[in-house]
């Protein structure tokens, strides 16, 4: 149950994109269209788990053993890094239909500031191995399906008749607004 | 010749090449943390501290870093200036660091700071980048505190924490909505001031 209300709550109340503000460079920079989008949701779902198992780790058998807490951003974004790495050698081996649909979209994830962020947040709500999977499961979901809404109404806005100082950023801005406030609407739902 | 660039190097990033503005980059902290004006300008001067010193740093580094290895290089000196960041907040400016929680470590991600990095610091003089990092710095302070002046004088009607009118705003600036669509209406007004400006002179 418990695991459940994790879910629910990161996917559609407190939705990493549009209630946390992590991820916004993606969500602004590929979503212009649908298949693009999903291709890096899934891209974020893969690195995300895996990448919240590793720092999970190394903060509770290396950082905090060794008294060295205070080193969690460098040595995060340093696992990070050589993560996104190895899952792109070894998808490339393993399996290359699936790095022919994920590939592109590995090196940007480095800097994607959903994975630190969630990274982090684990730690801070003091979670336990199998809620933080739980966590990052939930939360890379929700930015899936955030961008995948997001990069559909972008493809209907394109055919829409906008003033010109409106086209691009600003309306998909105030799209993303409309959309954050319909998400709005699950608050309370646990 | 020389002291125009340099002030060229300055005023790049505020207007002309503004990162929240023009360039778009570095949009989580900028609507994550900008519900008032005092966290924008917090924010702001976290980073722009980051991006002078990393750009200081990898300026004076950069011909001893190989080639091949220097996107790496170049985050673990970013990440090192994040945590002296995070340090100093957490000892001097507790209630702002609660504030601003997540977005400070999350500096390291930035894409300003490290794109910065990779297109000026890394072929250009130490001094150069420092203004560059600086202009940047001021540019993005500038904008997240726009942004937080904004949402704060409609959400709440107060100003840098005044409240001007005893009455409630509306709420939905200071949430997740009104950040976008302020941040909407802004880009929006730069670029019909942009397109008009030719019209005009």
């Amino acid at each position: 149950m418990e695991y459940l209300v994790i879910i629910i709550s990161t996917i559609f109340i407190n939705n990493i994109v549009l209630a946390k503000f992590l991820g916004i460079c993606p969500f602004l920079g590929v979503s212009k269209n649908t298949s693009t989008a999903v291709g890096m949701g899934g891209a974020v779902i893969f690195v995300m788990v895996i990448s919240t198992i590793m720092t999970y780790l190394v903060q509770h058998y290396i950082l905090i053993p060794l008294d060295i807490a205070y080193m969690q951003t460098v040595t995060y974004i340093l696992v990070i890094a050589f993560l996104v790495q190895v899952v792109e050698i070894v998808l490339k081996k393993v399996s290359p239909d699936l790095y022919q649909a994920l590939g592109v979209y590995l090196p940007l994830i480095t800097t994607n500031c959903t994975i630190l962020g969630v990274a982090i947040l684990v730690i801070q709500n003091n979670f336990n191995l199998l809620e933080s999977v739980i966590f990052a499961i939930g939360n890379s979901v929700g930015f899936t399906l955030a961008i995948a809404l997001f990069s559909s109404l972008r493809e209907q806005l394109d055919t829409a008749d906008l003033p010109e100082y409106m086209q691009g950023i600003p309306a998909a801005l105030i799209t993303a607004s409309i959309l954050s406030m319909a998400f709005m609407g699950f608050a309370g739902l646990v | 010749m020389a002291t125009t660039n340099y002030k060229e190097n300055f005023l790049n990033g505020i207007i002309k090449e503004n990162p929240v503005f023009v360039l778009l980059l570095g949009c989580c902290p900028t609507l994550g943390v900008t519900s008032s004006a005092i966290n924008g300008i917090g924010m702001g001067a976290a980073t722009a501290f980051v991006l002078v010193m990393s750009n200081l740093a990898i300026a004076l580094v950069k011909n001893v870093i190989p080639d091949k290895v220097r996107i790496p290089a170049f985050i673990v000196i970013i990440a090192a200036f994040v945590t002296v960041v995070q340090l100093l907040m957490e000892a001097y400016t507790p209630a702002l660091n609660e504030q601003l929680g997540l977005f400070i470590p999350l500096i390291v991600v930035n894409c300003i700071v490290l794109g910065r990095a990779e297109a000026f610091a890394s072929r250009n003089t130490a001094f150069a980048s420092v203004l560059d990092g600086l202009g940047m710095g001021v540019g993005f302070t500038l904008a997240l505190t726009l942004l937080g002046t904004i949402r704060e004088l409609l959400g709440s009607l107060s100003v840098f924490g005044v409240k001007l009118v005893e009455a409630d705003g509306m709420l939905v600036f200071i949430l997740a909505p009104g950040a976008f669509i302020t941040l909407g209406f802004i880009i929006a007004v730069m670029t019909w001031l942009k397109k008009r400006k030719p019209a005009h002179s």
